[in-house]
Formats: C-alpha cells, structure tokens, sequence
C-alpha cells in the first residue's frame, strides 16, 4: 500500500484506523530456525471478507494462528480492532478472543463431549443464558451448517466434512463479529460448499461480520471477500481486490485465478 | 561420550526446571480466580471414584499378604496378639499411602498424560484457548487439585480395605472375629500415625497430576507421542513419588519425633 500524505488524506486514513477489524504489520515468524511468515502486512476492514491464498505450507495457517494469539510473532505486530493482541495481558486477550470465532483447519472438536455440546461450549462459559437457551442456540448453530440431527453424536462418529461444519457451528456460537475461518470447504462437496459459502456470505451480508477466510477454492474466494491476499513462501506476493487479481500478470496469481476451471 | 552425557543431563534438568515451573504455576494459579468448581468436581469423579475399585482390591490383598507375613514373624514370640496392631500401623503409617500412590500413579497418571497428548495434538489445547479458556487452568489446575483431594481419600479406603484383608486372613489362620480384630487394630493406633501420611498423600497426588498433565501438554510428534506421553507419565511420577517420600518421612519424624520410638 502507497503511503498517504498530505493533510486533505488525513481524515480518511484516521476514520480507517477504527474500521479496521484486524491489522498485520510486518509480522514475522520462525519454527525453528525455518522462517514462516517474513514481515507479512495485510489488512481486513470491518464488515468485509479477505480471503486468504497460497500453496500448502506458506503459513496461512500460522497467520490466522496469530490474529488469534494462538502463535506470537517473532517481530511485527497483530492489532484486533486496534489493539495489539501480543501485548495484551490474559483477561484483555480472552475478552478479545470472545469476540473472534475460530474454525481451525482440522476442526478441534473436544473429542470428550457430544457435537451439541461442542457448540455449547462458549455459551455456557461466556454467556448468562439459562440452560434451555443454550440448547436452542446450539441447536440453532447446528441447523445452520445442517447437522441438526448430530446433536447428541460424539465428534468421533463423524466424517471429516462434518466435523468442519460442526467446528463452524462452535465457531459461530458467540454471533463473534469477527470470524476466522481455516478451509471451511475442505472435504466439503461442491453442493455442501456452496451452502457454507451461502451462510457465510450472509453473515458477513446480514450480520456485517467481519470474514477471514483461508481457502483454496477461488468460486468461494469469490463469493465472500472483497480482497485477496496471496502468501507464497511467507511473505505476501500479491494483495488486491477480486478484478486486480483477475487481471494480474503474476504467474501464481494467474495459475490460483484459472485452477476455478479445474475444480 | 562426555559430550553425550552432558547433553543428557542439561536435558534433563531443563525438564526438571521446565516441570517445576509448570508445578508452581498450578500451585499460583489454584488461588486465582475464575475457579473451575464444575471442572474440579468432575476430576474428582473421574479421577478418584473410579479408581475406588482398583484401590479397594488391591487393598484387601496387600492386607492379606502383609497378614500372612506379620504372623510369620510374630507366632515366632508367640506375640499372635499383636498381628492386628502390628498390620494396622504398617498399613496406615507407610505401606497404604505408598501403594495408593503408586497404584494411582498408574492408573491416573497414563489416563491425563494420554488425555492431555490427544488434546495437544490434535489441537483441542488451541481450541479452548481460541474459546477464551485458559486452557492451563482449565485442564492442569483442575487435574492437581482433583487428586489432591481424591488421594488422601482413596489412601484412606486402601488402608480400611487392608484392615478387612488382614482380617480375612487372620480369621482363615485363627478364626478371630471381625469385633475382636478391629478392636485390636485400632488400640495401638495414634493420630499421629494416620494423619501426615494420609496428608503426605496429597503431595503425591499433585506430583501424578502435574508431571502428567506436564508431559500431555508438552507432547508432540502425533500418536506416538501421545504414548510416550503415557507410559512417561507413570514412570516419571513414580519416580518422583518414591524419591519425595523419603524426604517426606523425614519430615514427618521431624514434626513428630514420637514415631520413631
Ligand atoms: N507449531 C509449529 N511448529 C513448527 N513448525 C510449524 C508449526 N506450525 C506450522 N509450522 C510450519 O509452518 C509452515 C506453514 O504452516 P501452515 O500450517 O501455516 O501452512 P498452510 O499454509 O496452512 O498449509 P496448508 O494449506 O497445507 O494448510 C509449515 O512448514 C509448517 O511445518
Ligand atoms: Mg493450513
């Protein structure tokens, strides 16, 4: 992004400063003396959906990993609605986790209680709801990624793809105003993909949700960000709307932008 | 071959300071709010009521055996008499609290280490955190604080339920009734005896419970280290148990310098 100067571009960039719903700034990361994420920028404002690109293993997980503080930077900065969500102390972290819902990439369903449950879990933690709400809103939750029916089922006996959607449903439990999403479609069919897509469309349309969306697949990419990011090996290699990706030169871009055909 | 030698010892007291530090942390963070009550009750529910059966066998039949021997010994002065007293106080003083503790050490110790591991790698640890869940407090404080209220109980039914052992086997040998035999068991028996060995119990329980939840939280590598996670979780907590009891026992004949007479 271009720097603003000048006095007439103040005002805009000041009003953007509080739309912003998650803010890396040159953000960087090692395991182990192998670099992951190299000073990697990116923005979401709020109420809109940024997908996230990139071949495996480009540390796409390991970004939303530190939106959410799961990982803590080695330098660089993560701000969540302004804040640095590393320098935070425990209680001001878990006040700010309370209000980002995360699907993780192998869903992390807690094994040990019922899917119903699963769901309920944040409710019964962080809300005053009386057992019977708790119920219907987990019900609700479930319905909404169609697993209604699984509500009394241990997470073992489901498949892989509604594993994922039972983690969205836990994920959606709070109504978080910012959602993180790891490959909500990955073993997903197209039919139950597209409906995921539906619902998280309308969250971000309805619920003015703010939308972080990992995903291989550029039909869903379509349908709920309003920007691309692409990692490749790290580091950011192109960020951009839907049309500049579209018409980017950029080999990788180019290849992501027609795989659409392929799958 | 000193250079190895000397990797395995810094290893090792790395993970000796690492394990203090986790052990610490617990002993803080039990006093600090939001206490996890449901969370603790159900530990102990799950961790101690159902290891009451293992302890009670076990129990009657270590207080057969220990029967059998204590007449050995005592028919040889003719002091049959005293082989109540005699089992009881050995029971109570030692024998019933390091069992219990190396029984659980087995029993609950395997139990968190694979529980903790699954939830580590499979990302279940991450999960409550992304909950806003403390996930240390959650899982490890609740787990230490569980045994430390389940040990002195279940060491407790251990000793009883050796009582009734050496009863069985004093009443096959002698036909001793089950009156005369409790009322002969309890007549030597002190509050000094009972008391800080049953207490010295809880230090075992929170040994189990955080070199355990120790191991399952710093587990990696898949399934395979869930195992390894397992199995090092009873071999490391025995250890422990087995070394601090010799430090505890002097402690307690410090404090109560008439058990030694
Ligand atoms: N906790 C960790 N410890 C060590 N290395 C890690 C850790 N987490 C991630 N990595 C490494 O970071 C790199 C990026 O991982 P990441 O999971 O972010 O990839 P990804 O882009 O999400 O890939 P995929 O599309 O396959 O999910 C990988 O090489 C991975 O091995
Ligand atoms: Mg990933």
């Amino acid at each position: 992004m271009t720097a603003i100067a000048g006095v007439r571009d103040e005002r805009p960039a000041v009003r953007a400063a509080v739309s912003v719903a998650v803010q890396l700034d040159r953000v960087s990361k090692s395991f182990g003396g192998k670099h992951v994420l190299q000073q990697v920028s990116f923005s979401v404002a709020k109420g809109t959906g940024v997908a996230i690109l990139g071949r495996s293993g480009t540390g796409k997980s390991v970004t939303l990993r530190t939106i959410i503080g799961l990982v803590r930077p080695d330098s660089g900065r993560v701000l969540v609605d302004g804040e640095d969500v590393c320098g935070m102390t425990r209680e001001h972290l878990n006040t700010t986790r309370r209000r980002i819902g995360f699907l993780f990439q192998t869903a992390a369903l807690f094994d040990s209680i019922t899917v119903g449950e699963n769901v309920a879990f944040p409710l019964r933690r962080h809300t005053d709801l009386k057992e019977r709400e708790i119920r219907d809103k987990a019900r609700e939750k479930l319905e909404q990624v169609g697993l209604e029916s699984e509500y009394n089922k241990m997470p073992g006996a489901l498949s892989g793809g509604m594993r994922k959607r039972a983690g969205l449903a836990r994920a959606m439990a709070l109504d978080p105003p910012l959602l993180l999403v790891d490959e909500p479609s990955a073993g997903l069919d197209p039919l139950t993909t597209d409906e995921i897509d539906d619902l998280l469309a309308s969250l971000k349309e309805d619920a003015k949700t703010t939308l972080v969306v990992v995903t291989h697949n550029i039909t869903s990419a379509r349908k709920l960000a309003d920007r691309l990011v692409m990692l490749h090996e790290g580091r950011v290699e192109a960020e951009g709307t839907i049309a500049e990706f579209e018409r980017s030169d950029n080999p990788l871009v180019r290849a992501f932008m027609t795989s659409e055909h392929a799958g | 071959m000193l250079d190895a030698t000397g990797r395995i010892i810094a290893t090792v007291a790395g993970e000796a300071g690492e394990l203090s530090l986790f052990g610490f942390r617990a002993m803080r963070d039990a006093f600090r709010p939001p206490f996890e009550v449901g969370e603790v009750f159900r530990q102990v529910h799950e961790l101690g009521l159902r290891s009451a059966p293992l302890i009670a066998v076990s129990g009657v039949a270590v207080g057969v055996v220990l029967s059998m021997h204590t007449r050995a010994s005592l028919e040889r002065f003719g002091a049959e008499s005293m082989i109540p007293a005699g089992l009881a106080i050995a029971l109570v003083r030692e024998t019933g609290p390091l069992t219990a503790a190396l029984l659980l050490s087995g029993r609950i110790g395997a139990g968190i280490g694979a529980e903790i591991g699954a939830m580590r790698v499979t990302e279940q640890i991450d999960a409550l955190e992304a909950s806003a869940v403390d996930a240390f407090k959650y899982l490890v404080v609740t787990r230490a604080l569980a045994c430390v209220i389940a040990l002195p109980i279940l060491t407790t039914v251990m000793n009883f339920c050796g009582m009734l052992g050496g009863f069985l086997a004093e009443h096959a040998a002698s036909g001793m009734s089950l009156r005369l035999y409790f009322d002969r068991s309890f007549s030597l028996i002190d509050v000094a005896d009972y008391v800080p060995a049953t207490l010295k119990t809880m230090v075992f329980g929170f040994i189990i419970a955080v070199t355990s939840s120790y191991l399952g939280f710093t587990t990696t590598s898949g399934t395979e280290g869930v195992g390894r996670a397992s199995t090092r979780s009873v071999v490391f907590s025995s250890i422990l148990i087995i070394v601090s009891n010799v430090i505890l026992v002097r402690l307690i004949f410090f404090f109560f310098p008439g058990l030694q007479s």
